[in-house]
Parts: structure tokens; C-alpha cells; sequence
């Protein structure tokens, strides 16, 4: 076999299946996303019409739902950060021999399916729950408030569950700094804190960044939480699409709105990234 | 240049420390002065615990036991960046994310130096690498990082420079080089230097005074030439070069001369060399301090008959010579090639003599291979 051949060769599987599986849905969803009903067709009879106005009415109709859409996963990735962050750091520099056995930890919600976890949360935060009844207890909630279907029960939901996701990178990135540079540091004059935001925090930066996409991302798409945790004034534009999917059967507004969506994050991350690559870390 | 230590200046004094790690004790009750101004070196085998006396001088570890003092300022207690000290770190251990530039002036920005160009650029012309001021570290190789450590310190011109094993990790003719660097910008900077190493070699070439550390404690304290010379314990005799160490005994004196028994044959020695507490001692002779001559030929000062040559490896600048004495034990003995050839065969029998003034003595109840075993281990190990 020639050597030119086989690195294509080993491809070959890899791009089969993205093939399959992504490019030719993707290629599906553009084309459904400008179709029309079909004028005297049954529910969900559709034909292509190239009506590209489909983008602007599926957007119009669900700013909202947007941009609480984003409004939430940016709360839930600065929470997951701020929870993360401690936690990654204590792992990879403090943890000792416990180290692997907390890794695990981090890993081992994974083990009980999503939407099992999901639906724990509605029980922690619920009535018969621990949380409220003691919140009430201590006067910081009043007896009225409940937790469960506000914006704060599909937040919390969400920070908990892609936690690992921002975990394990923070974990990662820590984790490869040489320890002297922070012993060197506060050898030439720099208190802890500065140590922190001139060594620690730049060295750590590229977990910083993997790790609030792959919650971010995830998490302004996501629409199980908003589901099990949330009430119809808590929807997410992931809400918005499988409805729309699933129950009216209109399919080209779903397929906008899931372009819209795709193309929103795009813009958004690229922005994010070109900004974390070039800012002045000194 | 800009003064980190216009407060605190002056010798600094390790008072009675102690360090232990659980049941390990690194530094055993350490008492040391070391003088302004001076190139000093901690020597030692791996886990001898010169790294954490280093350590515990920069603030990175405190001692359980003990005091620091620099000049009149007791500095035991305070933090790493509370210390007019740097450190060379052993892998340098620059800021990977920070330009060389901004590497040196790290120190100087936090001390609240708002003009710091001329400073950097004045030190990056010391190592002579002004050219890098704009590159990352990682572009640099070894010998310009090992540099760009060294200036990262100076810079901010401290009472006491440390060095950790700062050229463990070049190869041995950058290491030389640097070696001699080193010494010449410590004499041009003029700043106390501690340096910490296991290369006895590298000890004796820059350093003013070593203190040869083993186990926790130091066992001589001197300069290089005292060491050698004139060594106190057998692990420093054969720690700092090699050493032929003869069990004896002192059968009496005379005049400022000790008489000595090694094995039946009489041989003479200073007094003032004896670091012996008894009668019982071990005589030591450097192996370069040893001539050979054929059985027959006339000899000078000490002598000791009856040996044979058992191997000879001509190394180019001398030659060595494994020579077996008739109480069986080998001595080793270095000749200068001064002619050229290696006058001397395999199975000669032969006579070895010495100046008696080159002779040592040391107790006779020491472990005659401590200090030869070690060998230099990984350096990160300790």
C-alpha cells in the first residue's frame, strides 16, 4: 500500500459515519427549514418553497425563549466555573493520595443516567425535601416560595449537571502547571493572591476556556432540565424545538430555530475564543 | 540597579534547625553562618538535606526547630515574598505564559517598580542575551533559560542569591562554561551566593567555602583547598575527591610529628592533620599524593613496601595504578604521564612513598566507605 493512501484510509470510518450521521441530517434540516405546509396536505405534509422568512418568524416568535436561553447557561457556566474551579485546584494540588479517588468522584455522577439525576434534583428541591423545609425554618425563604419550576431549579439543574464537563478540563489544565513556577513566584515578591491572578490563573486559562464551552455549549441547548425543573415560564429555546418537533409537527420552524441556534453559539464562541486567545495575560 | 534588600543586609545565621518529614529528619540541628558577600556551597549526596536547608532559607519550608537570621532580622517565619532572597530554580521554572522581558521584571513590577526597561535590559546584558528580550521561554534552550533564571534574580538584587542545583540539567561542557560564569557574575554583582549542589566538582570551582552535608548535618565546613587537603571525616574524604584510607595506629611522637603503625612499617605525620580522638585512626593519603617506584630504586619521606601492581588504566593526563598492599588492600595511586608512557606494568612489585605533610588522619572507628558509595541519583528525586 502506498504511504500517501493510508492516512485517508484510516479516515475512511470516521468520515463514513460523520458523513451518515451529521452532514446529511444537517443537509436535511437546511432544506425542511425553508418548506411550507403543503396547501391541502395533512399535518405535517411539507413541501420545499424556499421560503427563507421561516428564519425570521421562528426568531421573532421566540426572542424570549432565546435569550433566556443564554441568560441561563451563562448563569449556569459562571456557577459550575466558580463551584469548579476550587475543586479542580484542591484535586491538583492539594488532593495527596486522594487524588485519582476524587477524579472518580467527579466522573461518578455519569454512572446514573441524566434524566434520572434530573428528576432527583426535582425531589431535593421540592416540597418533601430537605431544602425547603429547612429554608423556611431559618426565615430565608417565606412559606409561599416553593423552588421547583422557577428559574432558579433549571439553573441549579444545569450547573449540576455538566459540572464534570468543566471540572475535568480545569482538572487537566491545573494539573500540568509546574508547581515551582508558583513556589517561583512568591519568591519574587508576590503575595498568594497575586500569585493566583499572574501564574496560577494565566497558566490555567486554556481549562478555563475548554471547560466553560463544553458547558456552555451544551447548556444553551439544552432542554431537560428547563423540563423536568422548569415551568412554562421557565422554557429554553431547546424547549421551544422539540415542541415544535414532537407535538405541533412543524417542522420547518424547528429546523430554523435549530440553525438559528447552531449558528448563535457559533458567533458567540468564536467571539468568546478570539477574546480568552489574545487578551494581555500580564 | 534596583535594591530588594536595602533593609536587610548582612551574614545569615541558621541557628540549631530541624526539619523532619514524619519519621525522616532532613536537617538535624544545623548551625551555619554564612558571610555577605561570599560564594557559598551546600554539598551533598541526594537526601543529604541540602535542598530543604535551601528551601527553608527561601521560606519555602519552615524548619520545626530553630532560627533564621539575616543581618539583625529574624526571618524564620516570614513568607517566601516577604525575603529580600531569590532562587535559581533547579529546571528554572520561568513563567511559560510571560515573555523573557516580562519574566525578569516579575519581581520588579511587584515590588511596585514602575520603570523597570532599564534594569531588565541592563541585566539581560549581563548574561548577554538582550537579542531574547521578546521571545517565550520555551523557544530558549537550556543554557539561555538556565541564564534567564539567574537574571530573573538578580535583577532584583537581593541579599542572598539561592542556586538549586542551577546547572543540573546542561550537559558537561555547558556546564563547565557556565560554571565559570557563574563566579564571574557573582564578583561582578557582588551579592551573596548560596549555592546548592551534589557535583563536588562544581562546588570546588566556584565556591569561596562548602559545607559538606550528610544526613542532615555538616560534617566540614571550609574552603575548597581545606577540604581536600586536609578532610575531617572519612565521608568527606571520600565524598570531595578520592581518598586511601589505612587503618593505624599512633605509636608515638615526634617533635610536631606523629609516628605512626600501618601494618608493621613506621610512617611520620604532622600532628596538627590528626582528627583522631585516640590512638586508633585511619591514615589518609590523596592517590595523586602517592609516587611508585620499582623495589630498589631510593624513595623520599614515607614509605610503604611490598606492594603489587593489579591494574593500570592509562586515562591520558595520568595514569592509575591499583596497587596491592601486603595486609591485602588496594590503594589507588595517580600518576602524572609528565614522560608520556606508563612506566609501570601489571604484577610489578613495587614501593610507594608520600611527603608526610600530604598525610591526614581520621578516627579509627569511622566507616572508611562512607561517602564513597553515593552516587549521584535523579535530581528531582529530592
Amino acid at each position: 500500500m502506498s504511504k500517501v493512501k493510508l492516512p485517508y484510509l484510516l479516515l475512511l470510518p470516521g468520515f463514513l459515519f460523520l458523513f451518515t450521521f451529521f452532514i446529511l441530517p444537517i443537509a436535511n434540516l437546511a432544506q425542511t427549514s425553508t418548506q411550507t405546509p403543503i396547501a391541502d396536505g395533512d399535518t405535517g405534509q411539507y413541501e420545499q418553497t424556499l421560503r427563507f422568512s421561516n428564519y425570521l418568524d421562528a426568531f421573532t416568535e421566540n426572542q424570549e425563549q432565546f435569550a433566556r436561553s443564554f441568560v441561563f447557561a451563562l448563569c449556569a457556566t459562571v456557577l459550575a466555573l466558580a463551584i469548579s474551579y476550587p475543586l479542580a485546584y484542591a484535586i491538583a494540588f492539594k488532593a495527596g493520595k486522594l487524588k485519582n479517588f476524587l477524579l472518580v468522584l467527579v466522573v461518578a455522577p455519569f454512572f446514573v443516567s441524566f434524566l434520572l439525576r434530573t428528576v432527583a434534583w426535582k425531589q431535593i428541591l421540592g416540597e418533601e425535601g430537605f431544602i425547603v423545609p429547612s429554608l423556611r425554618t431559618f426565615g430565608i425563604i417565606s412559606e409561599s416560595t416553593t423552588l421547583t419550576s422557577t428559574s432558579f431549579a433549571v439553573i441549579m439543574g444545569m450547573t449540576y449537571n455538566f459540572l464534570p464537563f468543566m471540572t475535568l478540563p480545569l482538572y487537566a489544565s491545573l494539573e500540568r502547571i509546574d508547581p515551582r513556577t508558583m513556589e517561583a513566584s512568591g519568591d519574587l515578591y508576590a503575595n498568594g493572591i497575586t500569585t493566583f491572578r499572574k501564574v496560577t490563573l494565566p497558566l490555567s486559562m486554556p481549562g478555563v476556556v475548554a471547560g466553560t464551552l463544553l458547558t456552555f455549549i451544551p447548556a444553551a441547548g439544552d432542554y431537560v432540565n428547563a423540563a423536568i425543573l422548569g415551568s412554562p415560564n421557565t422554557r429554553m429555546i431547546g424547549n421551544v424545538i422539540e415542541s415544535r418537533y414532537f407535538k405541533i409537527v412543524d417542522y420547518p420552524t424547528a429546523a430554523a430555530l435549530s440553525f438559528t441556534l447552531m449558528v448563535a453559539i457559533l458567533i458567540l464562541v468564536t467571539l468568546y475564543i478570539r477574546k480568552a486567545g489574545t487578551e494581555e495575560l500580564v | 540597579m534596583t535594591d530588594a534588600s536595602s533593609a536587610t543586609r548582612g551574614d545569615l545565621r541558621l541557628t540549631r534547625i530541624t526539619k523532619t518529614y514524619g519519621d525522616f529528619t532532613a536537617v538535624n540541628d544545623l548551625t551555619l553562618t554564612i558571610p555577605e558577600g561570599s560564594f557559598f556551597a551546600l554539598l551533598g549526596p541526594s537526601g543529604c538535606g541540602k535542598t530543604t536547608t535551601l528551601r527553608m532559607i527561601a521560606g519555602l519550608e519552615e524548619p520545626n526547630v530553630g532560627s533564621i537570621h539575616l543581618g539583625a532580622t529574624d526571618i524564620t517565619t516570614k513568607r517566601p515574598y516577604q525575603r529580600p532572597i531569590n532562587t535559581v530554580f533547579q529546571n528554572y521554572a520561568l513563567f511559560p505564559h510571560l515573555t523573557i522581558f516580562e519574566n525578569i521584571a516579575f519581581g520588579l513590577r511587584r515590588r511596585g517598580i514602575k520603570n523597570v526597561d532599564a534594569d531588565v535590559n541592563k541585566v539581560l546584558e549581563l548574561v548577554e542575551l538582550p537579542h531574547l528580550a521578546q521571545r517565550k521561554p520555551t523557544q530558549l534552550s537550556g543554557g539561555q533559560q538556565q541564564r534567564i533564571a539567574l537574571a530573573r534574580a538578580i535583577v532584583n538584587r537581593p541579599a542572598l542569591l539561592l542556586l538549586d542545583e542551577p546547572l543540573g540539567a546542561l550537559d558537561l561542557k555547558l556546564r563547565r562554561q557556565m560554571q565559570i560564569e557563574l563566579k564571574w557574575i557573582q564578583r561582578e554583582v557582588g551579592l551573596t551566593f548560596v549555592h546548592v549542589t551534589h557535583d563536588q566538582e562544581e562546588a570546588m570551582t566556584m565556591a569561596d567555602t562548602i559545607a559538606v552535608m550528610n544526613e542532615g548535618e555538616i560534617e566540614q565546613m571550609g574552603s575548597p583547598a581545606d577540604l581536600y587537603d586536609n578532610p575531617e571525616t572519612a565521608f568527606v574524604a571520600n565524598f570531595l575527591g578520592q581518598s586511601n584510607l589505612i587503618k593505624g595506629r599512633i605509636e608515638g611522637t615526634d617533635g610536631d610529628n606523629l609516628v605512626v603503625d600501618l601494618y608493621g612499617q613506621k610512617i611520620g605525620m604532622p600532628k596538627n592533620r590528626s582528627h583522631a580522638v585516640d590512638n586508633s585512626i585511619y591514615a589518609g593519603i590523596r592517590p595523586e599524593k602517592f609516587r611508585i617506584s620499582l623495589v630498589g630504586t631510593p624513595t623520599r619521606g614515607n614509605t610503604l613496601t611490598g606492594g603489587r601492581i593489579e591494574d593500570v588504566s592509562y586515562i591520558g593526563v595520568s595514569t592509575q595504578y591499583q596497587v596491592m598492599m601486603p595486609w591485602g588492600q588496594e590503594v589507588m595511586v595517580f600518576e602524572q604521564n609528565d614522560d608520556g608512557v606508563a612506566p609501570f606494568d601489571k604484577g610489578d612489585e613495587v614501593v610507594i612513598s608520600w611527603e608526610p605533610n600530604f598525610t591526614f588522619a581520621l578516627r579509627g572507628d569511622e566507616d572508611a566507605e562512607a561517602g564513597t558509595e553515593v552516587i549521584p541519583e535523579d535530581l528531582d528525586e529530592e
